[in-house]
């Protein structure tokens, strides 16, 4: 059993001595790869004259390597000139270790920001906006509705955002007009309230409904904030829900900050428009390709994206994919009164992102710049007949159930559901990750070497076997955080190993102190041995269950590097608690079980104890 | 043991001189708790914090604050944040200053000058912080105090709490007097010597629950003497071990590391002394008999034995 555990540990905390190739991984949106992007790939590399190896790939991405970090930015840019803004080049890492390996999910440790660089932003998101949002949204629904219903108020008001309130000349309006509005509002509390002869109908949101916003708020902010950190070409970034209305964004590597905020903060829109008509002035329209066609599309705006507030894509009564748009108040009404006077012609949605390249130049003294340039990518996503005078709600039909997924994804990925604020931001350059790393790692090593001399010079053969098992465990904890533990590797984590390798050897210490106690007493070594062990457990497990407490409440209630602290502190505990009792119960048995024992290479263990203690 | 009183006297003493200095001095709080954009430069050679700080001062950064980070050769600046920025540009703007300071500072020296990195903390996130800090350290003496009264007795919890809060206590005063940075690793040091320092009080625990229920003789004093004598020579190697490695940390560690040894140095050192002298004390106080840690199981039989 040990001797597997053992081997275990050894097994899967091998493969962080192999160092990682740099690499460039290279997928596209929504599209798959295929042999020809190779091909492009390879000749633009050899055109470069970049040395490659190990060209690897499936239809979703594909991956390069390189022997270098200067050979590996010069094909990032090769690469991404040839390919296109189609596809996203990242920087990647991609390791060495035998496929046998990581068929067994043996791979490294992932590393914290502080160890390796790059930008950590903590953003907030404004539920106070997005719940306003969508009661303004309900504010303009119940105007519309009673519009309808020809219901007369005296004054719909924002109470507060979660509460409006619908003015009435009489009670007879008003309970109609409550009818009216109970179907439609489900998620909504009705009250009735008299002030003086106006009647007042109160609309609250549920609890649960404000909840649910929150939560879907956090939900759509989160999927566009990924959307957008994969535009910027990270490899393995971290997009990671953190309390009620928090997003932690982790993008390793990357080293201007001020790029990242603008990505991140980046504006993307639809603009709605009509098909140019036939024979209309060249300058009245723009040229873009549909589907391998080019549509002539009129200049004129005839609705703003912002006005768009909610994006789905469902199946028709056919089973057929679709996506429905919905749109605001002001939007409904504006794009009923244009499609009204255009059913018949074809109305064209754009995609319109606004997205940053690096642009490589030689300046007056003939060396490199680079230089970050912004544009706006506008794309035709939506090419289809006006049927009939659109509502507020319309959908686009026409399009492939992936189509329509993607095209629903791009539109929500294009507007953030609420503001978001940096409320924290770091920036750890690579020299500096570099350095804790290594700095960190020599503290691991220094301690380790420190305390094994210690217990060998204090325990003799115990001290051995102890050290034996501190180093088991050193590796046990590294082989949990590399193999099944999402755990990620930071400097506090590190000097959670650190103090572990320090608290390790107390279990053993413990153990030992015992058994010269009871050799002292003149009890036999075997039975010495036996007692020792005995006793000291329910020492060792107390102190280390109130300490593990310890650590677990941190872990809870802890974020950043209280946590990463708190993560190892809980494995160290565990491994040490195995290594400390059962590893060493096992070698000493192998040292001196099955024989009787005259002697213990324990140390000294004829100690003043007992004549202080009488 | 004679020197109880005198550890006693001495411990108030402590205690009440970090009270004192905790409520004039208070804790040079980090930037994790306060709010701020902090700038980490690096310097070819050795930086003058002087020059630095007049360059600052003369280019309308009147509130920056320079101090030395880790080497002679690193130093950091902190500015608070700037609240005439709306709240939703403060960390572009945060970027920004790191940059433009970095130019300003290359542009007045020769010195081959890099930024390491920038922090920033916004008002809001450091005082929720501070607060979740707060909470961790009673919800960890909470647990534990439960976790104790019900593996020994209810006097032994008492005992390590208030060795704890000594422990807490005086390495927070420590820090305030010596003006130490107190920020997220250290608070994270606070926590592990909780632990650390509540692991030794157990050991000695441990004992004397043994020895209450093994020998027959003896009054209380002694026998709680007798099991932290007992337990002295694992105590000190134990402590022993880990300040080797916590040396071995603050030595060659690197600077972002620091803070946190020199904290847990302070907790060990002290974590030591409360287990032995602290937590024993209070339980002698308490008069724990040797009824407190019968097993509930064997009580009748035990019970003939008594007088």
């Amino acid at each position: 059993m040990v001797l597997l555990i053992v081997l275990w540990g050894l097994l899967y905390s091998v493969p962080n001595l192999y160092p990682d190739d740099e690499a460039l991984q290279i997928t596209t949106e929504g599209l798959s790869l295929n042999s020809a992007d190779i091909e492009v790939v390879t000749t633009a590399l050899e055109a470069a004259q970049v040395e490659f190896f190990g060209v690897e790939g499936n239809d979703t991405n594909l991956l390069v390597r390189f022997d270098s970090v200067e050979d590996q930015l010069r094909a990032k840019t090769a690469i991404e000139d040839a390919l296109g803004a189609d596809y996203i080049v990242a920087l990647n890492l991609a390791p060495t270790t035998p496929n046998w390996m990581q068929a067994i999910g043996a791979g490294k440790m992932n590393l914290g920001l502080d160890l390796q660089g790059g930008v950590h932003f903590l953003m907030e998101v404004d539920m106070d906006a997005a719940l306003e949002r969508r009661m303004n949204d309900n504010l303009s629904n119940v105007r519309t509705i009673l519009r309808e219903e020809r219901i007369r108020t005296r004054g719909l008001n924002l109470i507060s955002n979660s509460h409006l309130e619908v003015r009435f000349a009489n009670a007879g309006e008003r309970s109609q007009a409550r009818s009216e509005l109970i179907d439609n509002f489900p998620e909504m509390l009705f009250q009735n309230r008299d002030v003086g002869d106006i009647f007042i109908l109160d609309m609250r949101m549920t609890a649960d409904t404000i909840l649910q916003v929150h939560r879907d708020t956090l939900q759509a902010n989160r999927t566009t904030l990924l959307n957008r950190v994969d535009a910027l070409g990270v490899a393995e970034p971290t997009v990671q829900q953190q309390g009620a209305n928090r997003i932690v964004v982790e993008l390793p590597g990357v080293q201007d900050p001020a790029q990242a905020i603008r990505i991140l903060q980046r504006i993307a829109t639809l603009e709605f428009h009509l098909e140019a008509e036939i024979g209309a002035t060249s300058l009245s329209y723009e040229p873009y390709e549909y589907q391998g066609l080019l549509v002539n599309v009129d200049n004129d705006v005839i609705l703003q994206g912002d006005r768009v507030s909610n994006v789905r894509s469902t199946l028709d009564q056919n089973g057929l994919p679709q996506v429905q748009i919905n749109l605001d108040a002001q939007g409904g009404t504006q794009i009923n009164r244009v499609t009204r006077d255009n059913v018949g012609r074809m109305m064209d949605i754009l995609l319109i992102e606004t997205k940053s390249r690096t642009n490589t130049s030689l300046n007056e003294d003939g060396e490199e710049v680079e230089e970050i340039e912004f544009y706006e990518d506008k794309r035709l996503i939506s090419h289809a007949t006006i049927r009939t005078a659109l509502p507020r709600t319309f959908v686009i039909t026409g399009l492939t159930a992936r189509e329509a997924n993607d095209l629903s994804l791009l539109i929500r990925s294009g507007s953030l559901a609420a503001p978001m604020t940096i409320v924290e931001q770091s920036v750890i350059g690579p020299t500096m990750g570099r350095e804790n790393l290594e700095a960190g790692l020599r503290g691991v090593q220094v301690a380790s070497v420190l305390v094994v001399l210690f217990m060998l010079f204090y325990y003799r053969v115990f001290g051995m076997t102890a050290n034996v098992a501190l180093i088991m465990n050193i590796l046990l904890i590294f082989a949990v955080l590399s193999s099944f533990l999402p755990a990620t590797l930071t400097l506090p984590g590190i000097v959670g190993i650190v103090l572990t390798i320090g608290m390790a050897v107390d279990a053993n210490v413990l153990i030992f102190t015992r058994i010269r106690e009871e050799l002292s007493n003149g009890v036999p070594p075997q039975q010495a041995i036996d007692a020792g062990y005995n006793r000291a457990f329910t020492t060792i497990l107390d102190a280390n269950l109130t300490t593990f407490l310890v650590a677990l409440v941190l872990f809870t209630i802890g974020t950043g590097p209280v946590k990463g602290f708190s993560v190892t502190l809980m494995i160290g505990i565990l491994t040490s608690m195995f290594t400390a009792i059962v590893g060493t119960r096992s070698l000493i048995n192998l040292i001196y079980g099955g024989r009787s024992v005259q002697k213990l290479s324990i140390g000294r263990y004829r100690s003043s104890k007992q004549a202080q203690a009488t | 043991m004679g020197v109880r009183k005198i550890a006693a006297a001495i411990s108030a003493l402590l205690v009440v001189v970090s009270i004192i200095s905790l409520t004039i001095n208070s804790l040079e709080f980090g930037l994790d708790f306060t709010s701020g954009t902090s700038v980490r430069l690096n310097y070819g050679g050795t930086v003058d914090l002087d020059e630095v700080n007049g360059i600052l001062q003369n280019n309308g950064y009147e509130d920056a604050v320079v101090v030395s980070f880790g080497t002679d050769r690193d130093i950091r600046i902190i500015l608070p944040v700037d609240e005439t920025v709306d709240v939703q540009d403060q960390a572009g703007q945060a970027v920004e200053v790191g940059a433009t300071i970095a130019a300003l500072l290359r542009s007045n020296s020769d010195a081959q000058i890099s930024l390491l990195g920038s922090d920033y903390v916004s008002a809001k996130v450091g005082e929720e912080l501070a607060e979740q800090g707060g909470l961790g350290m009673l919800v960890a003496l909470g647990i534990i105090m439960v976790y104790i009264a019900v593996r020994f007795q209810f006097k032994f919890s008492v005992g390590a709490v208030v060795a704890l809060a000594h422990d807490l206590i005086v390495t927070l005063g420590i820090f305030s007097l010596v003006r130490m940075e107190f920020n997220l690793n250290t608070l994270a040091a606070m926590l592990a010597i909780i632990g650390y320092s509540l692991n030794d009080t157990i050991v000695v625990s441990d004992r004397i629950r043994e020895n209450f229920r093994r020998m027959r003789r003896g009054t209380p004093i002694e026998m709680v003497n007798k099991s932290l004598n007992q337990t002295l020579s694992r105590t000190l190697i134990t402590s022993f071990t880990t300040l080797l490695v916590l040396f071995s940390i603050l030595i060659i560690g690197g600077e972002s590391t620091q803070g946190f040894a020199v904290a847990l140095i302070i907790g060990v050192i002290i974590g030591t002394y409360s287990s032995v002298y602290i937590a024993s004390n209070v339980i002698i106080y308490m008069k724990v008999t040797r009824e407190d840690l019968m097993i509930p199981l064997k009580e009748g039989a035990d019970l003939e034995g008594h007088p």
